[in-house]
C-alpha cells in the first residue's frame, strides 16, 4: 500500500512538471504582459527594459527552469495585474471554488444517483420520462447559457436571488472564507451550482440508470429475489452497490472538472474564485497567476486520481484479494 | 504566515471604517446615500502612482486628488492647487498654489511638501506616470502653499498632465515603505496596494480586489459634502451579467453598459441610459514607408502610393458602420481626435460619401486595376466592437478589389505587432489624456527615436514634421502654437496617415432618480451624483 502511494507520488511530479512545461510553452502565444503593464506613454526603451528585469526575454525553458527553481520554494512570484503574491492571491480565492465545486459536486452526486436509481427501476413512468427528456437539455445546452437563462428567471424576473457575487461571507479560521455561513451567501451559491453540477448531474444520472439496467438482468439479482429479499434489499443493497465502481471514477474525475472547468460559471455570476481569476489574467497575459493556477489544477487532477484509486480498494474487494494473492 | 497579517490587517481596517462610518452617519445623517456602482474591470491597485490606467484612476480619484481635476466638459478645475501658471520670472517654472486646510484621511493636514513628495514619486521609475512627467528637473516646495515645478525647457502644457496624478502623505509612505511606486520585478507587495490614506472625498473601508470595495464620506474633506455617502463598487466582468444586476435592483449604476443593450435598456421602466463622448477615437493606419508588405501579393507597397490611400478613403462608409455595427452608437469622423481636444476643427472631421467610381479609377491609377491583397490586423476585446469594425471594412475594401485578410485577436497579442512594426495595417484607438493635439503628434505621427512615435505603425517619418512637432513643446506663445498645431495637421491629414472611423461615445446605465454626467476619460465621480 505504502509503496503503490509512494508510485504514484513520484508520478505525480513527473505529470506536474510536464504540465509546467507545455504552459510555459503555451504562454508565448497569449501575448505580452507588457503592453498591459504600462501606460501608453511609455517609451518602447523602457517597456525593452521592464521585459528584461522581468526576464520576459529568455528563452522559454530558462523562464520554465526560473519558475521551477523558484516554486520549489513555494516562491510564485507576484501577479503582474494585482501586483500581490500569487500564493495568497490563489489561497484567497480558493475556498469560494472549493465551496461552489463541493456543493455542486454533492448536488449532482445525490440528485444523479437518486434519479439515476429512480429512472432505472420505474422505466417507462410518466415521471421517468420527464427527468429523461429534462436532463437532455442539461447536456445540451452550453454552460453559459444556463447560467443566463437561470439569472434572468430567477434574478430579474423573479428576484428570489443574487445575479452575482458571493453575498457576504465570513472566515473560519485564519483565512477560509465562507459563504455557507450567511444568507446571502447561501442564496448566492444556489443559481451557479445548479449551473456547474447540471452536467454532471445529468451524467451521473445516465451512468448510474444504464449500470443498473445492466445489474438488475444479471443472475445474482434473480438469486437475491428468489431468496425472498426485500425489493429494497435487492435494488440498493446488491444492485446499486454493484454500479457504484464506475460511478465513483466519473464522480472523482468529474470533482476535478468541477474544480477545473468553473471558469465559465465563475465567469457569468462574478463568482471571485480562482477560474474567474484565471480567466482575467489569460486576458492580462499574468504569467505567474496562470502558471501558479495551471500547476494547482495539475495537482487537483492528481490528487483526485490517487483518492479515486484509493476508493477503489475499499470498494471493490477483489482488487484487494488479488493483490494479497499477488504477494504468494 | 502572510494570511495572518493579511487579516488582522482586515480587520483593522474594518474597524477604523466601522468608526469612520460612525462619525459620517452623525455628520451627515439627514442624507446618508448609498451607491452601488458595477463597472467591468477593477482598479488594478490602489498604489497613486503605480499604473497609469483608466479603471486604477478613476476608483483613486474617490480616496486621492490631483492638483487639478478634469470636468466633464474636458476643462481643467481647481484640485488640491487653487491657482497655477507659469513663473513670471522665468517660462521653464510652473508655480502651483496649493489649498490651505486639506487634510489627509489619517486626520494629518496636507501640506506643500505632500506635493513635492508626490510629484517626485510620481516621476521615478518604476512610477507608471513617469512619462508624463519626464520634462520635470526639480520641484520644491518655497514656502507652506506654494510650489515651483522646475521644467528642462519652457513646458505650457505641463498642467495638462497632472490630472491624474495624486497627492498621498509623505509621513504615512515613509512609515509604511512605500516612497517610491511598488515594483513589479521586485517580487513583492507594497502596503500601498490595498491601503490608503488620500485627502480625497471619500476613505477606503474595505477592499476585496475584484469583488467589492466600499468607500464612505470623508467628514473632514475640504468640499461640500457629496451626495453619495457610501459608495459600494464592485465588479462584473460578464456583460449580460451587469446588466441583469442593474434590472434586478442590485446595483444602481453600470458604467460599462454594451451596446446591443442600450436601446433595450432605455426602453426599461425605471432605468436612465446616459451618453457622451469618449475622449478616444478609432481608425485605421498602414505602413506608408517600406518597400513591399510582407503579406500583400504586389510587388511594391501599395500604401506608400497616395492614390491608394485616397480610394480606401473614398470606399470607407463611416455612417454605415455607425448604423449596423455600433447600432447608432458612434460619432463617425475623418480625423482621428475628439472634438473637445484643442486642435480639432470641424473641416478636419468632416468626410463626403462613399464614392467607388471614383476609388476604383485611383486604384488603376496606382497601378493596381485588379487590386491587391493585404491582412488587416485588429484587436477583438479592446475597442466597443472592434472586431465587427473590421469586418466592416474587409466588405468596403472588396468593392475596390482590396482583398483584406482579417487577422483578429487578442489586445495582448495585437499591440505588440505595431510596436514591433510588424503588421501593415492595423486598427488601434487612441485618447488624448492631456487634451491637446501634440500628444497624437508626439505619439502616432512623429518619427520613432527615444520618447517619440513608439505608436507610429505606419512608419512615416518627415523630418520637416518632426521638427514642428518638437517645436509645440515649448513654445509660451499658445496663439502661435495653435497655428503650428493647424499646420501639421494639414499636413497628417493631406498624407491621409490615418483612415479615421469614428469617436468612440459611452453610455452609462442607472436608476432614473439618480444623475450622473458621462466623463469624456470615462471616469465618472461618485461626489457629482445628484438624486431626483
Amino acid at each position: 500500500m505504502a509503496a503503490f502511494i509512494l508510485r504514484r507520488l513520484a508520478q505525480s511530479v513527473i505529470v506536474m512538471l510536464t504540465v509546467a512545461l507545455v504552459a510555459f510553452a503555451l504562454f508565448r502565444f497569449v501575448g505580452d504582459p507588457i503592453a498591459s503593464m504600462v501606460g501608453q506613454e511609455t517609451t518602447l526603451a523602457e517597456r525593452a527594459e521592464l521585459r528584461t528585469a522581468l526576464g520576459l526575454d529568455e528563452p522559454f525553458l530558462v523562464q520554465f527552469g526560473n519558475f521551477v527553481a523558484r516554486a520549489v520554494t513555494g516562491d510564485f512570484g507576484i501577479s503582474y495585474r494585482l501586483q500581490q503574491p500569487v500564493m495568497e492571491l490563489i489561497m484567497s480565492r480558493l475556498p469560494a471554488t472549493l465551496e461552489l465545486a463541493m456543493v455542486s459536486g454533492i448536488l449532482a452526486f445525490a440528485f444523479g444517483v437518486g434519479f439515476g436509481v429512480y429512472t432505472a427501476l420505474r422505466r417507462g413512468g410518466w415521471a421517468s420520462s420527464t427527468i429523461m427528456t429534462v436532463s437532455l437539455i442539461g447536456v445540451s445546452l452550453p454552460t453559459f447559457l444556463i447560467g443566463v437563462l437561470l439569472i434572468w428567471v430567477f434574478a430579474v424576473e423573479l428576484q428570489w436571488l443574487p445575479s452575482f457575487g458571493r453575498g457576504d461571507t465570513v472566515y473560519i479560521g485564519d483565512w477560509w472564507r465562507t459563504g455557507l455561513l450567511t444568507e446571502s451567501g447561501r442564496a448566492s451559491l444556489i443559481l451557479p451550482a445548479i449551473t456547474l453540477g447540471l452536467y454532471q448531474m445529468t451524467l451521473i444520472m445516465r451512468l448510474v440508470r444504464a449500470e443498473m439496467l445492466e445489474v438488475l438482468r444479471t443472475d445474482y439479482i434473480k438469486f437475491a429475489r428468489a431468496r425472498g429479499l426485500s425489493n429494497r434489499a435487492v435494488n440498493f443493497g446488491h444492485a446499486l452497490k454493484n454500479t457504484l465502481v464506475p460511478v465513483i471514477t466519473i464522480t472523482g474525475l468529474q470533482l476535478g472538472s468541477i474544480i477545473a472547468f468553473s471558469i465559465i460559471t465563475e465567469t457569468v455570476f462574478q463568482w471571485p474564485g480562482v477560474g474567474a481569476l484565471f480567466i482575467n489574467s489569460v486576458r492580462f497575459v499574468d504569467v505567474p497567476v496562470m502558471a501558479a493556477y495551471l500547476m494547482l489544477i495539475a495537482l487537483v487532477f492528481v490528487v483526485i486520481n490517487l483518492i479515486v484509486d484509493l476508493l477503489y480498494y475499499a470498494v471493490d474487494p477483489r482488487l484487494r484479494v488479488d493483490r494479497a494473492n499477488a504477494r504468494h | 504566515m502572510f494570511m495572518k497579517t493579511n487579516r488582522a490587517q482586515t480587520r483593522a481596517r474594518l474597524m477604523a471604517g466601522i468608526a469612520t462610518a460612525a462619525v459620517t452617519l452623525t455628520g451627515v445623517m439627514a442624507s446618508a446615500e448609498t451607491v452601488r456602482w458595477a463597472r467591468v474591470a477593477d482598479a488594478l491597485t490602489l498604489d497613486p502612482h503605480s499604473q497609469n490606467e483608466g479603471p486604477t484612476h478613476t476608483l483613486n480619484h474617490h480616496i486621492y486628488e490631483t492638483l487639478v481635476g478634469r470636468a466633464v466638459d474636458g476643462s481643467l478645475t481647481e484640485g488640491l492647487a487653487t491657482d497655477w501658471g507659469i513663473s513670471e520670472d522665468d517660462e521653464n517654472v510652473w508655480v502651483f498654489q496649493i489649498r490651505e486646510g486639506v487634510t489627509f484621511h489619517d486626520g494629518t493636514p496636507m501640506t506643500a511638501e505632500d506635493v513635492v513628495f508626490s510629484l517626485d514619486r510620481a516621476r521615478t521609475p518604476p512610477s507608471g506616470m513617469a512619462a508624463l512627467h519626464a520634462a520635470v528637473e526639480e520641484v520644491t516646495a518655497v514656502d507652506d502653499s506654494t510650489v515651483h515645478v522646475r521644467m528642462s525647457g519652457p513646458a505650457p502644457l505641463y498642467v495638462q498632465n497632472l490630472t491624474n496624478t495624486f497627492i498621498m502623505s509623505k509621513a504615512w509612505a515613509e512609515e509604511n515603505g512605500v516612497e517610491t511606486a511598488p515594483n513589479f520585478a521586485a517580487g513583492e507587495e507594497a502596503y500601498s496596494v490595498r491601503n490608503t490614506n488620500g485627502t480625497g472625498p471619500y476613505v477606503m473601508v474595505e477592499r476585496d480586489p475584484e469583488v467589492r470595495t466600499v468607500l464612505q464620506a470623508f467628514d473632514g474633506h475640504w468640499a461640500d459634502a457629496p451626495e453619495v455617502t457610501e459608495v459600494i463598487y464592485t465588479t462584473i466582468s460578464e456583460a449580460a451579467t451587469r446588466v441583469a444586476a442593474l434590472l434586478s435592483g442590485e446595483v444602481d449604476i453600470v458604467q460599462d453598459v454594451p451596446v446591443q443593450d442600450i436601446a433595450r435598456l432605455e426602453q426599461t421602466d425605471g432605468v436612465r441610459v446616459v451618453r457622451g463622448p469618449e475622449n478616444r477615437n478609432i481608425f485605421f493606419s498602414y505602413d506608408m514607408s517600406s518597400e513591399t508588405l510582407a503579406s500583400s501579393d504586389a510587388d511594391d507597397n501599395p500604401f506608400a502610393k497616395p492614390e491608394v490611400r485616397e480610394a480606401m478613403a473614398l470606399a470607407i462608409d463611416r455612417n454605415a458602420i455607425r448604423q449596423v455595427v455600433m447600432r447608432g452608437e458612434s460619432q463617425p469622423s475623418a480625423a482621428p481626435l475628439p472634438p473637445f481636444v484643442n486642435g480639432w476643427t470641424e473641416e478636419m472631421d468632416a468626410f463626403g460619401d462613399p464614392d467607388l467610381e471614383r476609388a476604383a479609377e485611383l486604384m488603376a491609377e496606382a497601378g493596381y486595376p485588379d487590386g491587391f491583397s493585404v491582412q488587416l490586423d485588429c484587436p477583438n476585446d479592446r475597442y466597443l466592437n472592434d472586431e465587427s469594425i473590421c469586418q466592416a471594412l474587409v466588405g468596403m475594401l472588396a468593392r475596390i478589389d482590396i482583398r483584406v485578410d482579417l487577422n483578429a485577436q487578442t489586445r495582448s497579442l495585437h499591440f505588440p505587432l505595431i510596436e514591433n512594426w510588424e503588421t501593415d495595417f492595423y486598427l488601434l484607438g487612441w485618447g488624448v489624456p492631456t487634451f491637446d493635439s501634440q500628444y497624437v503628434f508626439d505619439f502616432l505621427v512623429h518619427t520613432r527615436e527615444g520618447s517619440y512615435g513608439s505608436f507610429n505603425g505606419s512608419r512615416y517619418s518627415n523630418p520637416d514634421l518632426d521638427a514642428k512637432i518638437q517645436s509645440l513643446s515649448t513654445m509660451t506663445d499658445l496663439e502661435a502654437r495653435d497655428a503650428m498645431i493647424a499646420e501639421i495637421w494639414e499636413e497628417v491629414m493631406e498624407e491621409r496617415i490615418f483612415l479615421n472611423v469614428h469617436n468612440q461615445v459611452l453610455a452609462y446605465a442607472m436608476r432614473d432618480n439618480i444623475n450622473l454626467d458621462v466623463h469624456p476619460e470615462n471616469q465618472p465621480r461618485m461626489t457629482t451624483v445628484t438624486f431626483d
